[in-house]
């Protein structure tokens, strides 16, 4: 199965640094770095009041470790909160973003000159602690769209990010929640007022750089009345020997009868093949379906990371609300993961579906873990779960830990799993009808993701499947 | 006399420390049809899967020459687009990749290697509508993902189909009737006589002798003990039916 294997466990493809002259705050962690984050996105006093509010909760907190992960202890005094490239654009012009950033972000795949943009998709940049540019921002404004980097919506749209920041993660939620909002530094905001359709598929790009540094960025998504928004984040970082920590919080909030599709494409670094550096993917993912008829809907693609540890997940608060998550999770070297999703049943007639791929390969530790809980008042909840794990070679692990909590007698359970090993058998059926063993593999790993592959918007499925290296069927690429 | 395409000699392979094959020698020339018949566990199979480059199995000794090449030197994937098709007794399933998709793919890459150009989605479907009404069959197949949830014998079917689609040089069949009822043996016998041409050759691996009545070989092999004991013409099929294998069993090498 060597060939099989080494097709896996491809190398990583964007581990460069961008050379950049950076203002780096020193590492550490205490009250006035915090103060001055604030300062440097000259946040109004309230922001900063929540931020030291987390913090102080944060210091009471403990790590918590009933992940099935194992890693050493974090040195959280050891991690510099701020990093950013010193030469950045002034107003909302390109022309003075240093072009060493352009570059970066061009190589990654990312264009963010005006003549290249993508077409159909507005992107928001971020590099280390900031964001460096935000294409179509007037296009989207005509609709009454707001797409920016949080740390401006705090500036411009003040009602909008008190109304809605922490609502659906408070900042106390959990330990690296509590983290992300007292040190968070940028992400993206979106606002679609009532009745829009959101014309351009938004996505965020984060690049870590600097090293000794972590990376907190804070997402907030709000749909309101009957609207629609595609939205989708990216990430890469270059490799180092030294583990870096991404903690990141994304909050969602869907109105009555609006949809909010979200989709990842995770690529951190994810070590060497003897588990040394990579990124601590640690992450808070939480939407609401505040409204009736409101729909919120997870994929995500995880390639990357030493470890993951994340649970998108949807309070289906409106009645007839409805949740998805559809999951690809490659773990290869020494990868380990534990991810899936909570989808909790408040409203009547609430409907949720999850679709779970795990794949394993070389010594990678995949774990699936999920919640499905069904309150009492959610009559005639629905939900069907599906967990499937690929073995590949016989050094990896998969592991399920599916939870169910039904506190209702009408709701409607369905699970269903499935554990399969790429076999010889296989691979050589396909071999014979003269198919390279290369492209037998992307075969059947496309085969096994297909499910999760077509709920991503077409131009980022052609991205995933890049990432694990097969092809895709044709309908799609 | 047409040129030889395939050339097995003194064959001898084992799998898992057991020698399967003992000594096998065999020739097929172009446009032939051969089948190799034998009881259980006498190596047919074996050979199928020996001559498409199945990496279970450990070559012992022996030569095979298809179309002048050293066949035993190549890849599976380089015998598959150099024109060698195994219809497999098991077919495997491929979750989520549609028989459309897989065969155009498998199509392509033998079409490529060929220097050919590659077919896109449109003019492959043409193309193999006309190939499958030649042998007077739908696509409803071809939509449905790889073998996933077919019958025993719309398994079969589908080795056939792509047979069809990807015109080898040399057809294996390995036990192709298995497990198929009598229509559903005509139906694919009347594909595989369509398919016979000058410059294809096949090698039909069965038990029985049942579906030799409906695709009349040029030559008939026995196997017995991983060796070829007995050849001759359609009428030994008809022989071994009547009189089963251990007459031949017994008395080796009867040649």
């Amino acid at each position: 199965m060597t060939s099989i294997e080494a097709h896996v466990q491809q190398p990583y493809k964007y581990g460069f640094v961008t050379d950049i002259e950076s203002e780096v705050v020193p590492a550490g962690l205490n009250e006035d770095v915090i103060r001055l984050i604030s300062a440097k996105k000259g946040e109004p006093a309230w922001m900063l009041d929540w931020r030291l509010k987390a913090y102080r909760n944060w210091l009471k907190m403990q790590e918590p470790h009933w992940p099935n992960v194992k890693y050493g202890p974090i040195d959280y005094q050891a991690i510099s909160y701020y990093a950013a490239p010193k030469k950045l654009p002034k107003l909302d012009s390109l022309d003075q973003v240093d072009p060493k950033l352009v570059a970066t972000f061009e190589k990654l795949g990312i264009p963010i000159e005006e003549q290249k943009r993508l077409s159909g998709v507005a992107v928001d940049a971020v590099f280390d602690s900031v964001s460096v540019a935000t294409t179509f921002q007037a296009e989207l404004a005509k609709y009454g769209v707001i797409f920016c980097p949080i740390s401006e919506a705090i500036r411009e749209h003040p009602e909008l990010v008190q109304q809605y920041l922490g609502t659906v993660v408070p900042y106390n939620d959990n330990y690296f929640a509590a983290l992300n909002s007292a040190v968070f530094t940028d992400g993206s905001f979106v606002y679609v007022p009532k009745g829009v359709r959101c014309p351009l598929e938004l996505s965020t790009y984060f690049r870590i750089n600097a090293s000794s540094t972590g990376q907190f960025e804070r997402t907030l998504i709000i749909a309101d009345e009957g609207s629609y928004v595609s939205y989708l984040e990216g990430c890469s970082a270059p490799m180092r020997d030294e583990n870096q920590l991404h903690a990141a919080v994304v909050e969602l909030i869907a109105h009555d009868k609006a949809t909010i599709k979200y989709s990842t494409i995770q690529n951190w670094y994810p070590g060497d093949d003897e588990g040394k550096g990579g990124i601590y993917n640690f992450v808070t993912k939480r939407g609401k379906c505040a409204g009736a008829n409101s729909k919120i809907s997870w994929t995500q693609v995880e390639t990357g990371s030493a470890i993951t540890w994340k649970y998108p997940s949807c309070i289906l608060q409106g009645d007839n609300s409805i949740g998805e998550f559809y999951s690809v999770a490659v773990t290869s070297h020494r990868q380990q993961a534990d991810t899936g999703t909570k989808m909790i049943h408040l409203g009547k007639n609430t409907r949720s579906t999850i679709v779970s791929k795990g794949i394993s390969a070389g010594r990678g530790q995949n774990t699936y873990r999920g919640l499905v809980k069904i309150m009492k008042g959610a009559d005639g909840a629905r939900n069907y779960s599906q967990c499937d794990s690929m073995l590949i070679g016989d050094q990896c692990g998969a592991h399920t830990f599916p939870y169910i909590d039904v506190r209702n007698s009408t709701a409607i359970m369905e699970h269903e799993a499935s554990t399969s090993k790429i076999g010889e058998d296989q691979i050589f059926y396909l071999r014979q009808r003269g198919l390279s063993a290369e492209d037998a593999v992307s075969m059947i790993v496309n085969g096994f993701c297909k499910e999760v592959f077509k709920e991503l918007p077409m131009e980022f499925a052609v991205e995933a499947s890049r990432l694990l290296g097969i092809s895709l069927e044709g309908s799609v690429g | 006399m047409s040129k030889v395409l395939l050339e097995v000699k003194g064959l001898r392979v084992a799998v898992a420390g057991n020698e399967i094959l003992r000594g096998v020698d065999l020739m097929i020339r172009e446009g032939e049809v051969h089948a190799i018949m034998g009881p259980n566990g006498s190596g047919k199979s074996t050979l199928a899967q020996v001559l498409a480059g199945h990496p279970a199995y450990a070559i012992l000794a022996g030569t095979v020459t298809y179309d002048g090449k050293d066949l035993l030197a190549m890849i599976p994937e380089e015998r598959a687009r150099e024109g060698v098709f195994l219809a497999f007794q098991y077919p495997v399933e491929i979750r989520g990749i549609t028989n459309s998709y897989f065969l155009r793919s498998a199509l392509n890459a033998i079409r490529k290697h060929r220097g050919q150009p590659e077919l896109d989605p449109m003019d492959f479907l043409q193309l193999l509508e006309d190939k499958l009404k030649n042998i007077g069959w739908d696509d409803s197949l071809m939509n449905r993902p790889v073998n996933e949830g077919f019958s025993g014998g719309e398994k079969k079917r589908n080795e056939i189909l792509q047979l069809a689609a990807l015109e080898p040089r040399l057809a294996i069949l390995d036990e192709t009737d298995s497990g198929l009822d009598i229509d559903a043996l005509k139906t694919v016998a009347n594909a595989v006589n369509e398919l016979r041409s000058p410059d294809r050759s096949f090698l039909i691996v069965t038990h029985y002798q049942r579906l030799l009545n409906y695709i009349t070989p040029d030559v008939v092999h026995v196997l017995a003990d991983g060796r070829i004991v007995k050849s001759g013409g359609p009428e030994l099929a008809h022989e071994l039916e009547a009189k089963g294998y251990d007459w031949l069993r017994d008395g080796a090498m009867v040649s």
